[in-house]
């Protein structure tokens, strides 16, 4: 566990989980319809304003953002 | 050969009568959709035949066969019945595309009532507005979109039941909420269904327009007869088809040809309950033999996107027929689907209103990619003229999309707003909204809507339903909205807003304001794009003109601007 996952999944507990719905690191997202595709767009920018990165459109995809594990990962790949 | 055969035999000896006598309606007799996609298929032999498969995101899968998909609606039917809802009462289904969904949708309908399908991605701001027009009873939903409805069950007095239909046994539940799960209850094997006739309301289904609030679309239980002969003849459904419809009963095309068009022609449906993920559709259509798919321009966009490499590690061969609906279907989908598929997805034209396919291109016929098909037979439609709503006496000119009333699955009126449905009438022909031309060989060729509604991955939003959910935010002082271009949802939703004293425009005020819309109305209507100004462009009477950032978003002329404010 660490500082981003937790604060990564967070949000999206705090954003769009509706229920009581447990949520893990490797839960699915996208696919698992916690985040639909318009959605993402919001996550999207709440990840680039949180860690001052810009990910490119083409790199934002479902299977990108299908997890907290798997957004991290992407993140990572931008933040200096 | 498909089921249509020749197109041009078809227009000549056209008459509906063909579906009436095919399903053995004869006019004034009962007739209830409920039935006819359930019980009638048990009668004609077929009660063993998987009428449902579905898989959830987790994987589960559940298989209900046209038996099972009596016995229980029938259990619906009896279970509402049994909590005093009435013939006519307006029964909300609030789910994701879960069994109960399809199966509660048959089960009001075979009690009398009026199916009210909502999005379960509504805010509830939304979902309030359509269930006070309604005036609904009942709501059926989940555990987990039941929050939802708490935070306004007390502005709706008439709404009696809440119904959880996963509803946790450890957790009490409030008042007027009832628990009902289907797999546990009682099959009901008899259930007397209400005796609906041609006129009887079946299905409220709610639109969005440019201004004031959503209308509700009004269908009757004759609609089967045009869902059930398109369903036939431009999705060819055939006996041995294990058919996807991939689209939300929330919205028009997952009643009409995700359930009624699909059960009434007694093929086997399979049903996806998970996110988009291009691998995951195409697993789902090895896993499970697909042969005919409907889907959307958004969802062939977003595949073409993940590229053509993914489609290689499955075996697709058993897709045999594509059509897609929803929005306009670019030229270069068309031709991709049919490099990688071996066969090109089918434009169908149609709306909320029409609740069938009006315009299309048909199984055999000659295809003109990007071209939206010709009418169905018995559908007179043309191009007529914007100022005189008289047809084009040549082809290639551009006006507005007409179609004479009179089909069985025209909407009957809007919910309780008879003075808007009048309006969309004109000369005797009823106006879609849109625009088109028509080419020399008589297709039809789609160029965009008549209003600012934002068709946005192929839902309509109202600008006007945006503007003033922004204005409840603390920050926001005036805002428009209009649609900007995007190449998988044709058109997303974008905001210029002006800010109240003491706010200044922030990327975090930017994200606030869009989880704002997103949590009020739906994901949908979320403007994927603020923009903070100083000033909107009005007109001298102080009217905002969306016109001038719309042709802005489009890089279009903006045309007059005289009766600017600043000019």
């Amino acid at each position: 566990m660490d500082e981003m996952q937790e604060i990564i999944k967070a949000y999206v507990i705090k954003e769009y989980v509706e229920d009581d719905t447990e949520l893990t690191y490797d839960s699915p997202l996208i696919s698992g319809g916690i985040v639909d595709s318009f959605s993402m767009v919001s996550l999207k920018r709440f990840l680039e304003n949180k860690y001052n990165i810009s990910i490119p459109d083409d790199k934002a995809t479902p299977e990108a953002f299908d997890s907290v594990n798997k957004i991290c990962a992407l993140v990572r790949e931008y933040v200096k | 050969m498909s089921n249509i055969g020749s197109y041009d035999e078809r227009i000549k000896n056209f008459d509906w009568s063909i579906a009436e006598k095919e399903l053995d309606y004869e006019p004034g007799n009962i007739i209830n959709i409920g039935w006819y996609c359930s019980d009638r298929i048990c009668e004609k032999g077929y009660g063993n035949k998987p009428a449902l498969i579905w898989e959830g995101s987790t994987g589960i899968e559940k298989r209900y066969s046209y038996n099972d998909l009596r016995l229980n609606s029938n259990a619906v039917g009896h279970f509402l019945r049994g909590l005093g809802i009435q013939p006519e009462d307006r029964v909300c289904l609030f789910m994701d595309k879960i069994p109960e969904l399809y199966i509660g949708f048959l089960g009001i309908l075979k009690m009398g009532g009026i199916a009210q399908p909502l999005f379960s991605a509504f805010g509830d701001e939304s979902l309030f507005v359509r269930l006070d027009n309604a005036q609904t009873t009942a709501i059926i939903t989940q555990k987990k979109h039941a929050p939802k409805v708490r935070k306004i069950m007390d502005k709706m007095p008439y709404l009696k039941h809440l119904i959880i239909v996963d509803a946790d046994p450890a957790k009490p539940l409030l008042d007027r909420e009832v628990a009902f799960d289907l797999e546990k209850a009682e099959k009901v094997e008899k259930f007397v269904i209400h005796p609906t006739y041609a006129e009887s309301p079946s299905v409220l289904h709610y639109t969005s327009g440019t201004t004031g609030q959503p209308k509700g679309v009004k269908h009757v239980h004759y609609s089967l007869i045009s869902q059930y002969l398109t369903s036939k003849w431009v999705l060819d459904l055939l006996d041995s088809d294990i058919y996807w419809c991939t689209a939300d009963p929330g919205w028009v095309t997952g009643t009409s040809y995700g359930i009624i068009g699909a059960f009434s022609n007694g093929v086997t449906q399979c049903v996806l309950d998970a996110g988009f993920s291009a691998d995951n559709w195409y697993r789902f259509i090895e896993k499970h033999k697909i042969s005919m798919w409907y889907s959307a321009p958004t969802a062939i966009r977003s595949l073409m996107k993940a590229g053509d490499e993914v489609i290689k590690k499955y075996d697709l061969s058993t897709l045999r027929h594509l059509a897609s609906v929803g929005e306009p279907l670019n030229s270069e989908a068309v031709i991709w689907s049919e490099k990688v598929f071996g066969k090109p997805f089918l434009d169908t034209y149609w709306q909320t209103e029409t609740g069938s396919i009006m315009i299309t291109n048909f199984p055999g016929m000659k295809i003109k990619p990007g071209s939206m098909g010709k009418p169905f037979p018995g559908i007179t439609a043309t191009v007529i003229d914007a100022e005189t709503f008289t047809p084009f006496g040549e082809t290639g000119k551009i006006g507005l999309i007409a179609i004479k009333p009179g089909w069985p699955s025209m909407m009957r009126t809007y919910w309780r707003n008879e003075e808007t449905y009048k309006k969309k009438f004109q000369n005797g022909w009823y106006l879609p909204g849109d625009r088109s031309s028509i080419d020399n060989e008589g297709y039809f060729w789609f160029v965009g809507r008549d209003d600012d509604v934002i068709n946005t991955g192929g839902h309509l939003v109202s600008p006007f339903e945006v503007e003033s959910a922004l204005l409840e935010h603390p920050a926001v002082a005036e805002s428009a909205v209009v649609a900007k271009p995007d190449f998988v949802n044709m058109e997303v939703v974008k905001a210029f807003v002006t800010l109240k004293p003491g706010f200044v425009g922030s990327k975090d005020l930017d994200l606030d304001i869009m989880n704002f819309v997103r949590k009020k109305l739906s994901p949908l209507a979320m403007p994927q794009e603020i923009e903070f100004i100083d000033t909107l462009p009005k007109t001298r009477s102080g009217k905002i003109m969306r016109r001038i950032l719309h042709a802005k978003e489009w890089g279009e002329e903006i045309g007059d601007t005289s009766t600017l404010e600043n000019d």
